[in-house]
């Protein structure tokens, strides 16, 4: 228990007793962050998947998510401070209206991205290089939009559940929004999975991404695909915004969605871009290293440790754990 | 408003109740009242001078920006009031957002050099974009007065324009330490430290004066939000207080998931943690919090705080009265004839006289010698004053 103590002043600690005593805790708690990271993953991999993008501005998409749902909660009448008491069903139905207000809004903003920033530049045969810089702009163009409106601070936090003890695993405890989260992003996972590898729309993302060219003259729809996939990467991106700010409420501030941008972004290349299970995986890998990396290593370290993890895996399989499918013809 | 009336109301006639029951009395601790010979930026209205400029130099529009608007309404002020008593020296205040980043304060700092008019400087207020700006300012014997960088290692520089409004946290630190132990009772006290020069100053400092009541201690990052591995070891450490060195951002959410863990331990942040931004971030999670600052309550600056409301259209937050009267004496400076930098560097190096918050005198560091330290806590979803500690 006082391991830690003669750590006072050291630049790292190998805490081994820390991480053994707070391993269950921490596995909790990473796997609700890793569903967070999973559910931002999913937009990167599927725009990657489709374009070979990497849409930077993605993480912006998720920050808008998070101003929507604070806006929700706002109009629905509930204000900063204690968490109000309603009843399960109430809970149920507001979380409901800020989801579709979330994933609504968001939606409209990649989907609005993708016409004003990406399609011009694909009229006029841009090279790739371009686009990456157009969403690096477009990311910096929508977090100063936000930062002019609602200015510099985080909102005033409003949580409508409160987090309650629901069962313990090995004496970590898990609340109402551990299960939560980790169930809404497998579920959301799913759904998406479902969506590119089992319907017709999935089947024209699939084309697209493995042969654009083919595609088209197969008689897909590429723009369409282009917009869906923008949608649907929106769509996530604003459902995980509603569940991250259930996790922590103070997330509607500009710059929110940077880090996390960037910790998706590294979840998804970890599992290996373009591939929809492996940004599930990298997601909640991701959650649970930082975690175990902070026990051990010191609470400084958690950046780090999560992209060493990223080196390490990709030192050893360049395309990451379960390489780059979404194009890849599957069994 | 009312509330704020009413507790000012009370205030006024509690009895000076330093930190008996563990903070938990109901009524503000008494405040100090406005000193009758407090220096004054309207001055006898009589003052001529033109083309002299101030600078208020800081966050604006970056991190922890409430902390810097604070500190730029305070210096607004006073500059209001002198110019519209002295009709024939009119002070421009000029504004520089160095986002509070050591990385950008820099190339900033060079602008304000190279405006001549500019004579003095109000900031900079973090300890961090001091450490790595003043000695550019030293360079160009540009005077400045910092109202809230509290790392005692800045005034170990050599610097000789380096002066600040306020105790350093050499003071704060020990302070903060006795009010942990002391009014709060606490035996085992976690500390939390982020990245800043600030928070990491201010912890081993904290750190220093607890000894071995310092039980725990971890690290934390700028713009963390989920302190859930930081949370989970201070929860199996079952500590008596958490002390929290760093900003307000991150305490938010981090005193939030403290609570919702259930740890029950008194949550206690330093000057950078007392702002308003802080309650509303840390929801229920405010409820159990305290504060350590060398800053002086506002409460009882009746006339201040009127004047502010009306001419800044927001409350004085940390730090107001304090840019307020760094301000005021670099006014003084101007009005009795001063037109360089190097004459108003010396008006504040031999400066002698009471301000609103204190005596303000400094020794050749540039630190003062009257450094009252003051602890806060959260009532009904407002920091109000809990005495002061040192």
């Amino acid at each position: 228990m006082s391991a830690s103590l003669v750590h006072t002043q050291s630049w790292i600690q190998f805490d081994v007793s820390g991480l053994a005593e707070q391993f269950w805790n921490n596995t909790v708690d990473g796997l609700a962050q890793g569903g967070i990271y999973a559910l931002i993953a999913l937009g990167y991999t599927l725009v990657y998947g489709v374009l070979k993008l990497i849409n930077f501005a993605h993480s912006e998409v998720f920050v808008v998510g998070a101003f929507a749902t604070w806006i929700t909660f706002y109009l629905l009448g509930f204000r900063s401070g204690a968490t109000p008491d309603l009843s399960v069903i109430e809970i149920i139905g507001f979380l409901a209206i800020a989801c579709i207000a979330a994933m609504a809004v968001s939606g409209a903003t990649a989907v609005a991205l993708e016409r004003v920033a990406y399609r011009p530049l694909r009229n006029r045969n841009a090279p790739r290089l371009v686009f990456l810089i157009t969403a690096i702009g477009a990311s910096f163009a929508i977090q100063q939009t936000l930062k002019l409106i609602f200015g510099l601070n985080q909102q005033p936090q409003i949580r409508l559940l409160q987090p309650e003890p629901l069962f313990k695993i090995f004496g970590a405890q898990v609340t109402n929004i551990h299960v939560i989260l980790f169930v809404a992003a497998v579920l959301l996972w799913f759904i998406a999975d479902y969506f590119v590898n089992k319907t017709r729309l999935g089947r024209g993302i699939r084309a697209v991404a493995q042969d654009p060219d083919t595609a088209t003259l197969m008689g897909v729809n590429k723009e369409r695909v282009i917009i869906v996939t923008f949608l649907v990467g929106g769509l996530l991106a604003g459902a995980a915004a509603m569940f991250y700010m259930m996790r922590i409420p103070q997330g509607a501030i500009y710059n929110g969605g940077f880090l996390l941008g960037i910790k998706a972004f590294t979840a998804a290349v970890l599992g290996g871009i373009g591939n929809l299970r492996g940004a599930l995986l990298g997601g909640f890998i991701l959650g649970l290293v930082e975690n175990y990396g902070q026990s051990l290593f010191g609470g400084e370290w958690k950046d780090i440790v999560a992209f060493v993890v990223l080196v390490i895996v990709l030192m050893f399989r360049p395309t990451g754990i379960l390489g780059e499918s979404l194009g890849k013809a599957r069994v | 408003m009312l509330a704020a009336a009413a507790a000012l109301a009370m205030s006024a006639c509690a009895a000076r109740d330093e930190g008996g029951s563990s903070g938990e009395n109901t009524a503000s601790a008494a405040a100090p009242s406005q000193a009758a010979n407090a220096a004054n930026p309207a001055g006898d209205g009589k003052a001529v001078c033109s083309g002299v400029s101030l600078a208020y130099a800081g966050t604006i529009n970056g991190a922890s920006a409430a902390l810097g608007q604070n500190i730029l309404r305070g210096a607004d002020l006073a500059v209001k009031q002198h110019n519209q008593a002295n009709p024939n020296c009119q002070v421009t205040l000029k504004q520089f957002d160095t986002e509070g980043k050591p990385d950008k304060a820099p190339g900033i700092v060079t602008q304000v050099i190279n405006t001549p008019d500019i004579i003095g400087v109000i900031g900079l207020p973090f300890s961090g974009e001091s450490k790595a700006a003043g000695n550019l300012f030293n360079q160009a014997g540009l005077v400045t007065i910092s109202p809230s960088a509290t790392n005692p290692a800045l005034a170990d520089n050599g610097w000789k324009t380096f002066f600040r409004g306020m105790g350093n946290d050499a003071v704060q630190g020990p302070a903060a330490a006795k009010f942990l132990t002391g009014t709060l009772k606490a035996n085992k006290v976690c500390v939390i430290e982020d990245d800043s020069d600030y928070g990491v100053g201010l912890a081993s400092q904290v750190t220093q004066a607890l000894g071995a009541k310092a039980s725990c201690t971890d690290k934390v990052k700028t713009g963390q939000t989920d302190f859930s591995a930081v949370v989970n070891k201070i929860s199996t450490e079952s500590p008596d207080a958490v002390f929290y060195a760093g900003y307000y951002p991150e305490a938010g959410p981090f005193a939030q998931q403290l609570n919702d863990k259930g740890v029950t331990a008194k949550f206690v942040g330093p000057d950078g943690v007392k702002d308003a931004e802080f309650v509303k971030g840390a929801g229920s999670g405010a409820n159990n919090a305290y504060f350590t600052c060398p800053c002086v309550p506002e409460d009882a600056f009746k006339d201040f705080t009127a004047a502010f409301k009306q001419t800044e259209g927001a409350d004085p937050g940390t730090y107001s009265p304090e840019g307020y009267d760094v301000t005021t004496i670099l006014l003084k400076g101007i009005d009795s004839g001063i037109k360089d930098r190097a004459a108003l560097l010396n008006f504040v190096k031999t400066y002698n006289g009471q301000g609103l918050t204190k005596k303000f005198q400094w020794n050749d560091k540039g630190e003062l010698s009257d450094t009252p330290v003051w602890s806060y806590r959260v009532e009904n979803g407002k920091i109000v004053n809990n005495g002061q500690i040192s």
